[in-house]
């Protein structure tokens, strides 16, 4: 018998007086200790039909047919009492945000206990020698200190292991896991899958994970559904289904996998930088507890040497905090740097003024992240692009048009000129951004985690447009991003950040292939990703195994974790324009 | 659906306001201000709508004339602690640093006494008339309005569209004027509509105080507050004075959520 059945489910939202469809007969099923794996974009109703099964819907949202079973139990039929107590016993919900699903207000040690205490009296010494094995068991350190701590005092990382262990306490026989990693950096979810599924394999737990990562599909589950527009359109086990898509759509999403892209990245190394980092560095200053306290700085960069040469797609790739975006809005004059100096082409950016602002901005441009909250809500698409234009001297009439025309470029019909960026999709909003960006024609563009926001088939068309943008109009562009496969799809030259410092940079193609400093092999070994066998030409999971190489001789790897503030790692050359941050001593 | 009730109702009590403003300013059934001993406080009849007063003087044309004073001192108040509070709080929430904590500092002092205490303070030295009565009650909300603005600014200042103005050049001053304000006028127009409410009744609070709008001169609060010593002998004094005051701001507050809901680009297509 199947753990979990669920029969022709639809779901539907009241709005107004009518029942809008979103889940549309939705049927699968769980074994005992399988990991069913649910994919699809945003909207497609992989959220709502995973929370329909412990009938945790949002408001407005009703199930309008179909049933869901649970160990031969119609869940659509029994009390709320009884859905209570499987809730947390029998089913294990961990969301996405690790920020917010855990209460800010108590220690980990009462959540930790609370979830044993709800579903099973017993004695509070006996839970307590349960919560320090289990958070022993999810990898915290010291779990004794540990228990009395709030959630604000550990990491994004350390807050989803907390979240796993108090899951896990109660050994429910399903864990749904919706999205449980998206919110991570790319080592740390690797680290966090990996311990998700030993332990529920440990106790025979089924696993129902909600992702739209196909990567980490083929690396985990045993069983896949894809869905779209609330339907199932293919499903069965994960690594035939994803090796040998039939239906188009999971065609599609393999097409749109970001990898490496065919021909060969231009070599610019020769030309003359249109940008020298010289030793930047950028501090923040730390909020003072008392007015009379000194003053603390946040070192966010910590001397960045590096030259883009004009026409060059340079990446900037590391993990939340490294200090990338940073440098980037370095470039802008929107950040002073505090040592160092940002050249672009002959001037030094920031030596005219004393307040950040873009003094270039005929020259210099920004794609943003989030294109939820980079478009003015009160602006009409063709006034915030031609608001671009705004220092041109252009008249009115020619401004439309140039905005007109930019969107047009951008992929958008000239009617969405009028429009509110409320009533666009987020692709087409980046492509407003887009539009607004290349509007006055820059010579450089730097885009900020551009497509991270956005679903995989979008995030495919808006690189692509990038890319051809760039080729049509061959401005420079300086792409930071933490997802390596965008990474590799896009970028001629890789420079990887962490803690402020670049460890290694060079050629896209040499470091993907012959990464050097240990941090760079860890980051690309953490992705697993899926790419076309030659030989057969189904889709394959491939893990970039680390090779540990050498430090050349008379050196040692530059190691940030260890490093001290003042510290500053020497760029050892690996020849092609292949550097990597080593120490003086090979002893160190 | 509800939404368009609110217009309409709204819209129709403050259209009915302004047209008593309009009208009583060139002609009202009776002189507001001639008494006439002989008919103190006579009930609602036919020619005398509303009743007299205990001067005999109609009700009816106090009232009307009353809307016109009312609905400049509310106005005039509501504009002006409107106008100096958002340029204050916008300046401190924009430019932030020491001149926001400056800023903020003599806001808290100020908004540390009660609005009547402050406006009360300054009529007393300055004596009541209808400028001085704007001035204090403005002086004495635009703390309110400067934080409101203060705090909208600063959450506003964090979106990155603003940053998108400045990476297109844009100086402070555009951007604080484009996309900073714009986008903060929703809270201050629910503000100015709440406020419009109290600031009609501190008045009539004043009046009742003798620091309002000096007599004979009538205001919607100055009549209800006359009237209360009759209440027991003449309710219609209070009644109809009552009613208009609370069609008024039931006018005024649901005008102010209507255009709220309009303003907003969000609602627009769900309207």
């Amino acid at each position: 018998m199947q753990l979990v059945e669920v029969n022709d489910l639809s779901i539907g939202f009241h709005d107004r007086d009518k029942v809008r469809p979103v889940v549309d007969g939705v049927s699968f099923s769980i074994a005992r200790g399988e990991v069913m794996a649910l994919v699809g974009e945003s909207g497609s109703g992989k959220t709502l039909t995973a929370r329909a099964i412990p009938r945790l819907l949002p408001d407005g949202a009703v199930v309008t047919g179909g049933s869901t079973q649970f160990a031969g139990e119609d869940l659509g039929a029994v009390s709320e009492t009884r859905l209570r107590g499987l809730r947390g016993a029998k089913i294990g919900m961990i969301f996405q945000e690790p920020m917010v699903s855990l209460n800010p207000a108590l220690t980990i040690g009462r959540q930790l206990c609370e979830a044993l205490l709800l579903h099973k009296p017993q004695p509070r010494e006996a839970v307590r020698r349960q919560a320090l094995e289990m958070l022993a068991r999810v990898g915290v350190s010291e779990p004794e200190r540990r228990l009395a701590q709030y959630p604000h005092e550990f990491s994004g990382g350390m807050r989803q292991r907390i979240m796993i262990a108090s899951v896990m306490l109660p050994r429910p026989d399903i864990l749904i896991a919706d999205e449980p990693t998206t919110a991570l950096d790319a080592i740390i979810q690797r680290d966090v899958m990996d311990l998700m599924l030993d332990m529920t394999r440990e106790i025979g737990a089924a696993v129902l994970l909600i992702t739209h990562d196909l990567g980490v599909v083929a690396d985990y589950a045993d069983a896949l559904a894809v869905m779209r527009d609330g339907r199932v359109v293919e499903s069965g086990p994960a690594s035939e289904t994803l090796a040998y898509p039939k239906h188009d759509y999971t065609k599609q999403l393999l097409k749109s996998l970001p990898g490496k892209p065919e021909g060969t990245h231009v070599d610019s190394t020769k030309k003359p930088p249109l940008v020298s980092f010289d030793g930047v560095g950028i501090d923040f200053a730390r909020k003072k507890p008392w007015p009379w306290s000194p003053r603390r700085y946040f070192h966010a960069v910590r001397g960045v040497d590096l030259d883009i040469g004009a026409g060059e797609t340079v990446a900037i790739v590391g993990e939340s905090g490294s200090g990338k975006t940073t440098l980037g809005r370095s470039v802008l004059g929107l950040i002073k740097p505090a040592s160092g100096r940002v050249i672009f082409d002959g001037t030094e950016i920031g030596a005219r003024s004393k307040r950040p602002f873009n003094h270039f901005h005929d020259r210099i441009q920004l794609i943003f992240q989030d294109p939820y909250s980079s478009l003015d809500p009160r602006m009409r698409v063709g006034a915030i692009v031609a608001e671009a234009l705004r220092l041109s001297g252009m008249s009115k009439v020619e401004k439309l048009r140039r905005a007109s025309s930019a969107l047009e470029e951008a992929g958008l019909p000239h009617n969405f000129a009028g429009r509110f960026p409320h009533q666009l999709s987020g692709g087409q909003r980046q492509r407003v951004c887009i539009a607004r960006a290349l509007a006055c024609n820059p010579d450089l563009v730097v885009a900020d985690e551009p497509v991270s926001a956005l679903d995989l088939t979008v995030q495919a068309q808006i690189i692509a447009l990038l890319k051809e943008l760039k080729e049509r109009r061959g401005f420079t562009l300086i792409f930071i991003s933490h997802d390596l496969a965008v990474v590799q799809e896009i970028a001629d030259r890789v420079a990887v950040m962490r803690q402020g410092r670049i460890l290694e940079v060079g050629p896209a193609e040499r470091l993907f292939d012959a990464a050097a400093h240990p941090y760079t092999q860890a980051l690309l070994s953490a992705a697993p990703f899926l790419s076309i066998a030659e030989d057969s030409g189904a889709y394959q999971l491939r893990h970039r195994a680390p090779r540990p190489v050498a430090p050349p001789a008379g050196h040692g790897y530059f190691d940030p974790d260890t490093a001290g503030d003042g510290d500053r790692p020497l760029m050892y050359d690996l020849g092609a324009g292949h550097r990597v941050a080593v120490t003086d001593a090979s002893s160190h | 659906m509800m939404g368009r009730l609110n217009l309409f109702v709204g819209a129709g009590l403050v259209g009915a306001w302004l047209v008593a403003v309009a009208v009583s300013s060139v002609y009202t059934p009776a002189d507001p201000l001639s008494m006439d001993f002989s008919a103190r406080l006579q009930a609602p009849a036919e020619g005398s709508l509303m009743g007299t007063d205990q001067y005999g003087r109609d009700l009816y044309s106090r009232v009307l004339a009353a809307s016109r004073i009312s609905f400049g001192v509310s106005f005039a108040t509501v504009v002006f602690a409107m106008t100096l509070g958002a340029v204050i709080g916008a300046l401190a929430g924009y430019v932030g640093g020491l001149t926001d904590r400056i800023v903020v500092m003599c806001l808290d002092a100020l908004m540390a006494f009660p609005p009547l205490l402050l406006v009360l303070m300054f009529l007393s030295v300055v004596g009541p008339s209808v400028p001085a009565v704007v001035l204090a009650l403005g002086v004495g909300y635009t703390p309110t309005a400067a934080r409101v603005m203060r705090g909208t600014v600063l959450s506003i200042r964090e979106v990155e569209y603003v940053e998108a103005s400045r990476v297109l050049g844009g100086s402070d001053a555009w951007t604080l004027w484009r996309h900073v304000l714009p986008n903060a006028v929703s809270p201050l127009t629910v503000l100015a509509t709440s406020m419009f409410a109290t600031v009609l009744l501190l008045e009539s609070a004043l009046s009742f105080l003798g620091l309002g709008v000096p007599p004979p001169a009538a205001t919607w609060g100055g009549l209800l507050a006359d009237g209360r010593q009759f209440l027991s002998q003449a309710p219609w004094l209070c009644i109809f004075p009552g009613l208009v005051i609370s069609l008024a701001l039931l006018g005024v507050n649901l005008l102010g959520d209507a255009l709220r809901d309009r303003l907003d680009p969000h609602q627009r297509d769900a309207v």
